[in-house]
């Protein structure tokens, strides 16, 4: 048994301070730094154009292959349109997730994120939101133009930007869980697909149900809830994994 | 903290290693018993299904396997859980002692699944059947874990990453299943019904009443070996497995 | 936390503050038992020190002894190791907040997004590391980001993005924050890399200076350090018989922990 007395006997009772007391008398600076987060990451994404044009011109290129794959005939087309961009588009947000943590880990500012007093669940909401804004937002304001070339009348149009927005959010949550975990090694791509596209099912069932339901002019409240039952519950529930996964990824 | 001496104790490799040698034969003979039991009586004492006929006998595989892959992957995140909040290294080795063996009876279930759809449906693999959908997408969770293992060079690291993901699976599994249920009966063609069933005479389900206990203690073995193995890789510089190995040889 | 007088006279971001009084005779940091392995391979064990207000230590070791793993797991950023750490008597494996609050950690990543300039990389990192700058007004707030940026001599660069500058120009940056900092712990991990002789006998200067005022500083570094009172860590005197530690510690640090 190591001797530990000695440590405790260092503890001075006068000065021990209870848990939280002298952080809680100090300015608490938590939506500060979701702020000063959010900034930063914008400034980052910004200046650099393919954080944003990338994923959607992924999208667009898998559009146009499932196209010669599945041939011309617009029947066809219109029957799968929804399968495809739901697909389309949760691979090309799943492809941009491994970005996510990747520039802060390798420089060293994930490291001082993590050595914040705060709690960190706003800080990696922040992080989350900036990147499900230059990733998922251009998918759902490209959607229309996805519903022509696959023929989706004009109804199902906002059905689909609506359903993908929600959608979109619920996928980079997910997918940010396993940015988290992965970010610490070199080939994290393809463990991130293994490790989130089985969480994906549920998405990817109810998004283009969604869609379909419009296209066939069929009830949309139940799914439509579902797709936002989804989003509160990963926006919640996900940054304490994705909290977790950071911290175990500079633990290495 | 009297109370929680045995949890301590449980956390010591030793102590584990020495009750996992002292119940694994008795484990492992059980199952076998219990199995062949099963078998048998399923196999030569039950009548034939009015429907299926003789294909049906095949759920006295293919029910456990399927029960027990999901209770795995539950065990499976409750070890992940203890490993996070406790920081117990026998919660690590359970979870990667538990996600092969996962793996391997959820494989045996889709595959007894799919035997059993052959001469029932026509097809070896029909996306109509949702348990059978899901339980691919459960067989994918566990792939994903192994993977995740594998990725890391730190053990440490690779189990703590593999204890988050089985807690997210955790809460996503139920939402998962109820998503394809619900996605398989919405495209469900009115030749085949899914839906009903349950309709087996009770003197038919007796035989599960043996093999679902007998698969789960057949599971529990597997896992006590992967456990073992896992013990004398961690400790594998202590003394205590050094007189072990010695007194063994 | 900053008087409300103090405020109206202009910061002084130098001094270092806190809540409580640094009791001169107290040990702030206590470092007992620690035992850390990396694979196979044991780094230290029974490592221990002490560190009351003033103090500084510098970790000694040669290449992979595990200078930067010590500072890592004084730093809280990873949990890998055996033993007890308490900052102010807490352990900090329960009470990481209370470390943080009042630690600066410097490593080998500067921590510097290289799309980013001088000036947006530190604003972001005060927003986090010192809240009490953020109670000035956007204006000065500013203006104390670009006065520590002179400090490192950087005020001509302080809007360029940081690709474009110097390896020891991106350190620097990173090396700002000390003049914005108010914590009285710092980690540094080799602090002295990539920068000239100026810049040195300035980092020292400050160093000891931070000392003077009550400050704490653990410091890793290949250069010789002209700075006084020093106390040194050497990790290779911590490399005792490895078995005999493993079995101390295989089932007491969980119980241990439980107090914690």
């Amino acid at each position: 048994m190591p001797d530990f007395t000695v440590s405790d006997s260092t503890i001075p009772d006068p000065t021990v301070l209870s848990r939280n007391t002298k952080l809680s008398d100090q300015y608490r600076p938590v939506f500060s730094i979701f702020y000063a987060l959010l900034v930063r990451d914008f400034h980052v994404y910004f200046r650099h154009r393919g954080a944003w044009l990338n994923p959607l011109t992924f999208i667009f290129m898998v559009i146009l292959l499932f196209t010669l794959g599945i041939g011309p005939n617009a029947t066809t087309l219109t029957a799968n349109a929804a399968g495809i961009i739901w697909v389309v588009a949760l691979l090309g947000i799943m492809l941009s997730l491994d970005a996510l943590f990747r520039a802060d880990y390798d420089d060293g500012s994930l490291e001082q994120l993590l050595l914040s007093p705060e709690p960190l669940y706003l800080p990696v909401m922040a992080k989350v939101l900036a990147h499900w804004v230059v990733t998922g937002l251009p998918i759902v304001v490209a959607s229309p133009l996805f519903s022509l070339m696959l023929g989706i009348s004009g109804k199902a149009i906002p059905a689909l930007a609506l359903g993908l927005l929600l959608g979109s959010g619920v996928l980079s949550f997910l997918g940010a869980i396993a940015a988290s975990l992965t970010v610490s090694l070199r080939s994290g791509g393809l463990l991130i697909a293994l490790l989130i596209l089985p969480m994906y099912v549920p998405v990817i069932i109810f998004g283009s149900q969604f869609v379909q339901s419009a296209i066939e002019g069929w009830p949309l409240t139940a799914t439509l809830s579902m797709l936002v039952a989804l989003l509160i519950g990963s926006a919640v529930l996900a940054p304490l994994a994705i909290i977790g996964g950071l911290r175990m990824s500079i633990d290495g | 903290m009297a109370n929680w001496q045995w949890f301590h104790r449980l956390g010591s490799p030793k102590w584990l290693h020495g009750t996992i040698n002292r119940w694994l034969p008795w484990v492992l003979v059980s199952a076998l018993v219990l199995l062949s039991i099963g078998v048998v009586w399923g196999l030569a004492f039950t009548p034939p299904d009015y429907k299926q006929g003789n294909s049906f006998r095949i759920i006295y595989i293919h029910v456990p396997t399927a029960v027990v892959a999901l209770a795995g992957y539950y065990a499976m995140a409750i070890a992940g859980a203890v490993s996070i909040i406790w920081r117990m290294k026998v919660a690590d080795m359970a979870l990667r002692a538990i996600a092969p063996v996962g793996a391997a009876i959820t494989l045996l279930g889709l595959f007894t699944g799919a035997v059993w759809g052959k001469p029932t449906w026509g097809a070896y693999w029909v996306w109509e059947d949702a348990r059978l959908t899901s339980m691919l997408v459960l067989f994918f969770l566990y792939l994903g874990i192994m993977a995740l293992h594998d990725a890391f060079q730190n053990r440490q690291g690779g189990s703590r990453a593999a204890a988050i993901i089985a807690l997210v699976g955790t809460v996503n599994i139920p939402i998962i299943y109820k998503s394809v249920d619900w996605w398989s009966s919405l495209h469900q063609s009115a030749s085949i019904k899914f839906t009903e069933e349950s309709t087996i005479a009770a003197e038919m389900m007796y035989p599960l009443m043996v093999t679902i206990p007998g698969v789960y203690l057949l599971f529990a073995a597997a896992v006590m070996l992967q456990m073992r193995v896992q013990i004398a890789h961690s400790e594998r510089h202590s003394r205590w497995l050094e007189k072990y190995a010695i007194n063994r040889a | 936390m900053p008087t409300s007088s103090e405020t109206a006279a202009g910061p002084s971001i130098h001094s270092i503050s806190s809540t409580e009084p640094l009791l001169s005779s107290q040990p702030l940091l206590v470092v007992d038992s620690l035992l850390c392995e990396r694979g196979d391979r044991l780094l230290f064990a029974g490592l221990k020190f002490d560190l009351v207000a003033g103090d500084g230590i510098r970790v000694e070791g040669e290449n992979g002894a595990g200078k930067t793993t010590l500072l890592r797991v004084i730093a809280g950023l990873t949990q890998q190791y055996e033993g007890l750490i308490t900052w102010r008597g807490l352990g900090t494996r329960r009470n990481r907040g209370e470390l943080h609050a009042e630690m600066l950690y410097l490593g080998h990543l500067a921590g510097v997004k290289a799309v980013l300039t001088p000036l947006e990389n530190l604003r972001w990192w005060a927003v986090v590391h010192t809240p009490h700058l953020k109670e000035q007004s956007k204006v000065q707030f500013t203006h104390l980001l670009l006065q520590a940026l002179d400090k490192v001599g950087l005020s001509r660069f302080a809007h360029a993005a940081c690709h474009t500058l110097s390896a020891g120009q991106q350190r620097r940056v990173g090396l700002a924050r000390l003049y914005l900092s108010r914590h009285p712990l710092w980690i540094l991990d080799e602090p002295f890399t990539a920068i000239d002789r100026n810049g040195i006998e300035q980092l020292e200067a400050l160093i000891s200076d931070h000392l003077a005022q009550g400050g704490l500083a653990i410091i890793t570094s290949h250069q010789a350090m002209n700075i006084e009172g020093f106390d040194r860590c050497i990790l290779a005197d911590y490399k005792t018989d490895y078995a005999n530690t493993l079995e101390q510690t295989d089932n007491s640090a969980f119980e241990i922990e439980a107090q914690y």
